[in-house]
């Protein structure tokens, strides 16, 4: 009896995490990373949090699209679910990068076009949350949560990715002219970690997603169901 | 058939992890495989958790399926 669906995709995430955690601890390092020295370790930790984050929120994005196309139940729970893991991914994200932070540059937060992007966008998806508790009518609820996520992922993209690659001076890697894994030419080994990371903390999200989706479907039912025998009673 | 696949291939990255020497001041104690063991204790015992609450979901949506 197949009593966990979608199991290869979890196994895969399983071992994959486990590698990550496991050999992201013990690889050898390029020797020219400067003050981050060891902590460029968290290159598979903390890095990965926003690669997925971006991916979750864009295949909520996409099951959004595809409840205005089709509203059905189940891309309505998605899109919300999604949503909220993903970020949970950037909360994760951002408490290790100010964590990180305060070990290397010495404060948790610059005033730093990365950093204040995130903020901008986290909070702009606060707006999305809000919006999904303050409509009572369930399916205006899910019409305008649906549109302004549709909106807002692009916006947010923008914000924390699109705009520190521009700007002019940023302190955080991967933006502006700071540096990315191709100044590291010794023993650049990192991405026979990081890449794995990445799809591995992105499928172990995907998985709580999928857990909650399903306990909010059921309980939906429960409740329709609940509703329907009272009525049958009444009558 | 598919584990062993899998496993083998998780297996072989390693190969490459003891063949390297102990130069990082990182490992010349020994001590980070114990932390990297209790990392991995705790990520064993958050999975086991997530499967049987997996499973816990599926025996109630099959239950009213049925």
């Amino acid at each position: 009896m197949n009593l966990i669906p979608n199991k290869w995709y979890k196994i895969l995430a399983i071992l994959l995490v486990l590698y990550v955690l496991v050999y992201g601890l013990l690889i050898d390092l390029p020797t020219d990373v400067g003050i981050l020295d060891e902590t460029i370790r968290n290159l598979f930790y903390h890095v990965p949090m926003w690669f997925g984050m971006m991916l979750i929120l864009l295949a909520a994005w996409v099951n959004s699209i595809l409840y205005l196309t089709n509203p059905t139940q189940k891309r309505d729970v998605y899109a919300a679910e999604l949503t909220n893991v993903g970020l949970l991914m950037g909360f994760c994200g951002v408490f290790t990068g100010m964590f990180w932070a305060y070990n290397t540059w010495g404060t948790p937060w610059t005033n730093d076009p990365k950093l204040n992007g995130v903020a901008a966008g986290m909070a702009m998806y606060g707006g999305y949350w809000l919006l999904q508790k303050s409509v009572e009518d369930n399916m205006k609820r899910a019409r305008l949560a649906a549109v302004y996520n549709v909106f807002v992922f692009p916006l947010f993209i923008a914000l924390i990715y699109v705009m520190p690659k521009l700007s002019q001076f940023s302190i955080h890697p991967g933006s502006g002219e700071s540096v990315n894994f191709k100044s590291y030419n010794q023993t650049n080994n990192m991405e026979l970690v990081f890449y794995p990371a990445v799809i591995a903390w992105t499928l172990l999200f995907v998985w709580i997603a999928e857990l909650k989706s399903r306990y909010q479907l059921l309980k939906i039912k429960k409740e329709n169901e609940i509703l329907y025998s009272d009525h049958l009673t009444t009558k | 058939m598919k584990y062993f696949i899998l496993i083998t291939l998780l297996l072989s990255s390693f190969v490459d992890l003891w063949a390297q020497d102990e130069t990082s001041v990182f490992r010349t104690s020994g001590k980070i495989y114990v932390v990297v063991g209790i990392i991995a204790i705790i990520f064993i015992l958050i999975v086991a958790y997530l499967i049987r609450l997996d499973k816990k979901i599926a025996q109630l949506e099959n239950k009213n399926n049925s």
